[in-house]
């Protein structure tokens, strides 16, 4: 079986607010599979039910063809071969990054070399340093590290990289996509569209507790038939005009000028404005 | 390599509960040195005789033993678990193989060895300081260490059953240190307990630490003052029964209503 993750018809409801509705999702062996979606849409929610940490209300659920919902000492079997990195946590500031990390491979069966996955999340320098003198950054990438040591073939990840620099992003990102290659399958969590669009083999957006498209980031909502929107200076007022041949509009446009158009600016739609549309305009 | 079993991975956790004990320096000193501070003061200031052959001091170490039972087991715990609820660390605990019981059996790793430093640095102070008499008899240590043991247990499981009540890791300690104070009071740690009114002893006598004091006082004072105790003798096996019972409630509760994490 080549489907790591399977749910269908996932429900839960807290009181009368219904978090998830009805949500269907399959993801691949291999991939990187980013999840979007605002606030409240229901993300946290069928992410924690995959996780094991919540009860669903119906649905079928498989993940690693295992039930998560399972009850009792099973579950840490199953719990043996999934890592997972949750939202940012504070925990274990009075022990090194190799006392956290060494001891939290005593919990597997097979867990990767803790030496070696210090260095993979770029922390060797500080494997004798305590967890509260780590910056966010080295912190979170700490998180990763306990999160993979248990050389899990399925890791959660909810917004890995919130308080990063761009430079500690892209190498995170590679470290992202190293794991990959070496044949997990990643579950994203993210705010971020420009993680989504360089780290994601797959994006789902999900709101209102349903997902409303899955597809590769540069499909998305139609982006790539979309119309690109054109822009230049006509005198004192910047034009702009929505086309499906922009090529032949700046060819027009720079007849007209006799040459050079003033302040051109051609744009395709970001995985963000296709996004924005998608969820009805507002990001948060 | 072979898989790991709840009692290994508690072990495992066990030295690491005490590794960042130590290097906590806050909970060095609210933990180890608060009751030494207090035997100080309490020693200093009432340096009186309650009975022929009892200093007050030696009265006071008996309850403060006792509370040691409570502040490494109750308190400790119901402060620190909800604290490690709100960082995360029980949310991420509980998302990897870790056997539940290895989280229990480390705490009470902790207990254990913080409870058996606390006493003994109140028997040295008492001895060094306060001129307190050692029990003689083996029959009195066995008791002590039964005491001891029993009294722990049952502070621990109610420490872990208690974590669920305070509604946020840093306001735990404002909502476990007063009970713990106004019980200390009630049991007769920093008064003689007959000399109370009736109604603290009456309510004192349905927790555990006014048996856990009375059990302390059989063991460090000399059997004559037992007379002067609420029944006329040291009333060692109702003692036990009622911390044993506490233990059994503890037990359920904290199977009960353990949560892993915040709502």
């Amino acid at each position: 079986m080549s489907k790591v993750i399977s749910v269908s018809g996932l429900r839960k409801s807290y009181g009368s607010n219904s978090a998830v509705a009805g949500l269907d999702l399959e993801i691949e062996q291999g991939e990187i599979f980013a999840l979007l979606g605002p606030n409240g849409a229901g993300k946290t929610t069928t992410v924690e039910i995959l996780e094991g940490f919540r009860d669903r209300d119906a649905g079928q659920v498989r993940v690693l063809d295992f039930d998560p919902a399972t009850k009792g000492s099973a579950g840490q079997r199953w719990r043996d071969r999934i890592g997972i990195v949750l939202q940012s946590t504070q925990d274990a500031g009075n022990l090194t990054v190799y006392e956290s990390v060494s001891h939290f491979a005593t919990y597997y069966e097979n867990p990767k070399e803790p030496r070696e996955v210090i260095e993979l999340v770029g922390l060797t320098e500080k494997s004798d340093a305590l967890g509260r003198t780590l910056s966010g950054g080295q912190r979170r990438r700490l998180d990763v590290a306990l999160g993979i040591i248990g050389n899990p073939e399925l890791i959660f990840l909810d917004e890995p990289t919130t308080g990063f620099d761009p430079e500690a992003r892209r190498a995170f990102w590679q470290l992202i996509r190293k794991l990959r290659d070496e044949g997990a399958t990643i579950l994203l969590t993210t705010h971020y569209l420009d993680e989504a669009e360089a780290l994601a083999d797959r994006v789902a957006v999900i709101n209102r507790g349903q997902i409303i498209e899955i597809s590769t980031p540069d499909q998305l909502g139609g982006r790539a038939t979309s119309l690109a929107t054109v822009s230049w200076r006509d005198g004192v007022e910047i034009r702009t005009e929505k086309s499906a041949n922009p090529t032949a509009l700046v060819n027009s446009l720079s007849q007209q000028f006799g040459g050079e158009i003033p302040e051109l600016n051609v744009r395709r739609a970001s995985l963000e404005d296709i996004y924005l549309e998608m969820i009805g305009g507002s990001l948060e | 390599m072979s898989k790991p079993t709840a009692l290994s991975i508690g072990i495992q956790r066990g030295r690491l509960e005490i590794k960042q004990f130590i290097r906590q320096r806050e909970s060095v000193v609210f933990t180890m040195l608060f009751p030494l501070i207090l035997l100080a003061i309490f020693g200093s200031v009432f340096s009186n005789s309650i009975a022929k052959g009892v200093t007050f001091s030696q009265y006071f170490v008996a309850g403060m033993i006792a509370s040691g039972m409570v502040n490494t087991g109750f308190q400790q715990l119901a402060i620190m678990i909800p604290m490690e609820r709100e960082f995360g660390t029980l949310k991420r605990l509980r998302g990897t193989p870790m056997p539940a019981s290895s989280y229990f059996i480390g705490k009470a790793i902790l207990v254990t060895l913080s409870m058996i430093v606390q006493v003994f640095l109140l028997l040295a102070a008492g001895v060094i300081f306060f001129g307190v008499n050692l029990p003689t008899t083996a029959q009195k240590w066995l008791l002590l260490a039964a005491l001891l043991i029993l009294g722990s247990a049952c502070s621990t499981v109610l420490g872990i059953a208690f974590s669920n009540v305070p509604k946020s890791g840093r306001g735990a300690s404002a909502v476990v240190s007063p009970v713990v104070i106004v019980l200390q009071f009630f049991s007769g740690v920093f008064f003689v307990f007959t000399q109370l009114p009736h109604w603290m002893q009456y309510v004192a006598a349905i927790f555990p630490l006014k048996w856990m004091t009375q059990g302390a006082r059989s063991v460090f004072l000399p059997d004559s003052f037992a007379t002067r105790e609420v029944a006329g003798n040291w009333e060692t096996g109702r003692t036990f029964a009622i911390i044993g019972a506490w233990l059994v409630i503890g037990l359920f509760w904290a199977i009960r209503s353990f949560k892993w994490e915040r709502d």
